[in-house]
């Protein structure tokens, strides 16, 4: 058998070279095809994947609509929520886990007089996040819900942070100063970037660089630390004057994450937030029914439209594209096998049955897809260069040359070539003998 | 030329023929909707800021350290001041944002206190009296701003100046066919007088978020202070845009350091933020310019190997028809006319993908509609394509000598 398949091999090389034109035409259009397929394919896994797969689950953004079917956005709620809002949802406590968070940027204070102060963004944000969203640690961990509480001046710094201002050592109890006011350092994070940055898509920070420095919440708003993200006050004309103003008004600018672990964990929060609504409406605040929203990381990145437009787009033209090489390539390897009529018939007359003759020519067009693969991942390896021309630098950062897009590249070059192959070759082991060997 | 003949030869080769008019469908298909994202794309890349980009670069100073407002519209005020006696630079002024820059603060605009929807929203620039000439914005009616009227204003007060400019796009819809001149308007429902307005201004942003209010901006005469800091938008003499550039870090950071300008985004210049914003449209025009391009050749090259297949297949047969008299010509017209027809079909199939591929386009990615110029084109591409590349086989068959009969084949 394997014997068989060498010699097919060799009938397929053999017959390759007799018509070099049209095999290399072959070949490009698989390759190029294959090429335009994964370089695109490899910036939408890049932006499409899960960015926490071992909980997206169970963590969800409660969110509540403040502003009511006159000024909300087609009927949702916003994207965040208010002060009020959030500080009343972490006091009520409903969730395993929970936080909210802003986006911040420190300013890192320079301990020689000669040297220029330097930006580090991050957030403020409860103890809770770390555990919820899995940040792995190099040195330290969280603080503790009791430093959120006493609001003390406490820090979890990131990696390349410590290594520029501590060389890489266990910094864990020094002191860094942040806009002037000195702050603990409790933990050093190892590298952790998820993409897209599910926990801040409002502030469209999906695909921004890694954060460096997270402090506790209480403590930042208390002492005026501002967003450093987006801040989206309505039409309603509620928003408040001054911080103090602000921070009561309906402006909207905390991202909230709760954990639950259950559908019935799920439902019971869902019920929660429908009453707190209720509750409002109660008060006064709200005259409108309660509409909340509860999603959880898929739903929310598919909510806020965290693949770019652009990424599904070129994927799908190139996906076309690959159609149109392959319909080529039908085209192409049936006028190749039914130039060989004649050979086919002396072969089928000398005793060779239908499935030799299916065995030769799909060997022969899996060599043209082999061939067409390796060309593939060529000018795959070198699209991948060109990536930056296409997409915006922060994504085509993202997306990388590795050994299962390798794989994938010549996995599809194969099958495709060879499923494009099956009707030439049924057409080639239609050949009568009898009726070849009459012609000639 | 009889065309049944040649409907009757191609019956006979109707895999072929479908492979070729399937490919050529497809490749219309895509080519169509390729080359309207690019029209779509390079659109929006001309689209003018209103600005003198040559000459303008823009400081993204971040404050650092605690300050009160006061100390900082007082740095600001300082940083102006130095930054205007640069040797290379022309004016200077506080801002927000600017075109092109992504991103910025955009509010609803009301005639009247008690309407409860606003009648558009607005770009919200925060300028001071240097702001129209540094951007060299073109005032067509009432005034710059007074050196007297600019104040300061911390980022979470009141948003509200007695008067303000506004851009003509602005003023058209807001007082469609009259004069804005002293027509009084409410900005998150403060109350401003228009005082002046200018040709032409940009949004932040190119975003589609943006596109509802694109060039309808209001200018309030006011610094901005904002604790996390701002923008300084600086003209620089004709040709010396590099030197002023170079020289700004340090004529600012000599007299006050407790600031960051980033190294990589903290002095632009609009020809790099302009690259910036458009990162993302000329990347996809690339891509969709390229995909095309070699789609065509290959499309080409496929008609090319299977017509070639079928004049080598066909060599008795033509060989026949010369015997009995046809000419070269006969032979050429004749393949040339297979292919047209082939083709035809192929473009009609086309059309038809090409519309409902741009139909779902449209309703997952909120593109506009396919316009019919590009179908047509797209149409006459294909059918010119077709016929240039059978054009090489149809003169290799015109030449089979008639002895060709004579042979097997």
């Amino acid at each position: 058998m394997s014997g068989m398949f060498v010699h097919n091999l060799r009938l397929g090389a053999r017959s390759l070279r007799k018509n070099p034109v049209l095999t290399a035409l072959m070949v490009m259009a698989i390759g190029f095809g294959v090429a335009a397929s994964m370089i695109t394919y490899a910036v939408f896994r890049a932006v499409s994947g899960d960015p926490i797969p071992q909980k997206s689950s169970q963590l969800f953004v409660p969110l509540i609509d403040n502003r009511g079917p006159q000024y909300n956005l087609e009927g949702e709620p916003p994207n965040a929520l208010t002060y009020t809002d959030a500080v009343a949802l972490m006091k009520a406590h409903r969730a395993k886990r929970q936080t909210v968070l802003y986006q911040v940027g420190l300013s890192v204070m320079p301990q020689q007089a000669n040297r220029l102060p330097f930006k580090a963004v991050g957030y403020a944000t409860l103890a809770d996040f770390f555990p919820m969203f899995d940040v792995p640690f190099q040195y330290g961990g969280a603080w503790n819900p009791a430093d959120d509480e006493a609001r003390s001046a406490v820090v979890v710094i990131g990696r390349k942070l410590n290594q520029k201002l501590f060389g890489g050592a266990n910094s864990v109890g020094r002191e860094i100063v942040l806009d002037d006011q000195p702050y603990r350092i409790v933990g050093v994070t190892d590298d952790w970037d998820p993409k897209p940055r599910f926990f801040d898509m409002f502030s469209g920070n999906a695909y921004a660089d890694p954060s460096e420095v997270y402090i506790p919440f209480h403590y930042a708003v208390e002492h005026g630390i501002d967003t450093y993200g987006n801040n989206n006050c309505g039409s309603d004309g509620k928003r408040g004057i001054g911080r103090e103003g602000w921070l009561r008004g309906e402006c909207v600018w905390i991202s909230p994450w709760v954990e639950l672990d259950s559908a019935a964990d799920v439902a019971a929060y869902r019920q929660y937030l429908t009453s707190y609504a209720q509750d409002m409406r109660s008060a006064g605040r709200f005259d409108w029914a309660p509409n909340v929203r509860l999603r959880d990381v898929n739903d929310w990145l598919d909510y806020c439209h965290a693949v770019p437009p652009e990424s599904r787009i070129s994927l799908v033209i190139a996906m076309g594209f690959f159609a149109i090489c392959l319909v080529n390539t039908i085209g192409l390897l049936l006028a190749k096998f039914m130039r060989r009529s004649s050979e086919i018939g002396v072969r089928r007359a000398l005793g060779a049955s239908r499935a030799d003759i299916y065995r030769q020519f799909l060997a022969e067009a899996s060599m043209v897809g082999v061939a067409g693969g390796v060309l593939g991942v060529l000018l795959t390896g070198i699209g991948m260069f060109g990536v930056g021309l296409v997409f915006q630098p922060q994504i085509a950062r993202l997306a990388h040359l590795d050994l299962s897009l390798v794989a994938l590249s010549l996995l599809v070059a194969v099958f495709a070539t060879v499923v494009a192959a099956f009707y030439p070759t049924w057409r080639a082991a239609q050949v009568q003998p009898a009726w070849q060997l009459k012609s000639n | 030329m009889e065309i049944k003949p040649i409907l009757t030869a191609l019956r006979r080769h109707k895999a072929g023929t479908v492979l070729i008019a399937m490919q050529i469908a497809l490749t219309l298909a895509i080519v169509c909707n390729a080359l309207f994202i690019i029209q779509q794309r390079v659109s929006h890349l001309s689209e003018p800021t209103g600005i003198d980009e040559n000459d303008i670069y823009v400081v993204n100073n971040e404050w650092a350290g605690k300050a009160s407002t006061a100390q900082l519209d007082a740095s600001t005020r300082a940083d102006l001041a130095a930054l205007r006696q640069l040797p290379g630079v022309q004016d200077a002024t506080p801002s927000n944002s600017y075109p092109l820059r992504g991103g910025g603060w955009d509010d609803g605009i009301r005639l009247r206190p008690d309407q409860t929807a606003d009648v558009t929203g607005s770009t919200i620039y925060f300028g001071d009296d240097h702001f129209v000439d540094t951007l060299g914005l073109r005032l067509v009616a009432g005034r710059n701003f007074r050196a007297d009227e600019i104040g300061s204003m911390e980022v979470r007060e009141r948003l509200g100046a007695p008067q303000v400019l506004v851009t003509r796009a602005l003023a058209d819809k807001l007082f469609p066919g009259e004069s804005a001149l002293g027509k009084s308007i409410y900005i998150a429902g403060n109350q401003t007088t228009i005082v002046g307005v200018v040709e032409l201004l940009q949004a932040q942003s190119v975003a589609r978020w943006a596109s509802k209010f694109a060039y309808r901006a209001v200018i309030l005469p006011k610094r901005l202070i904002s604790a996390g800091g701002g923008f300084y938008i600086v003209r620089a003499k004709p040709g010396q845009l590099e030197a002023a550039m170079r020289a700004t870090p340090e004529a600012l950071n000599r007299i006050n350091p407790r600031r960051v300008l980033d190294e990589h985004d903290g002095v632009l210049s609009f020809a790099e933020v302009r690259a910036r914003a458009y990162e993302g449209d000329r990347g996809m025009a690339v891509l969709m310019g390229v995909i095309s391009l070699v789609l065509l050749a290959i499309t080409a090259a496929g008609i090319v190997g299977l017509t070639s297949f079928w004049v080598g297949q066909r060599r008795r047969q033509i060989g026949v028809r010369r015997a009995l008299g046809a000419t070269r010509q006969d032979i050429l017209q004749y393949f040339m006319t297979e292919n047209l027809l082939i083709s035809c079909g192929g473009v009609g199939l086309g059309v038809v993908l090409a519309i409902a591929m741009n139909l779902w386009l449209v309703t997952r990615f909120e593109m506009h509609r396919l316009s019919m110029d590009y179908v047509l084109s797209g149409v006459l591409l294909l059918l010119l394509l077709g016929q240039g590349a059978v054009l090489a086989p149809a003169i290799r068959a015109s030449k089979v000598s008639p002895v060709e009969a004579t042979r097997s084949v």
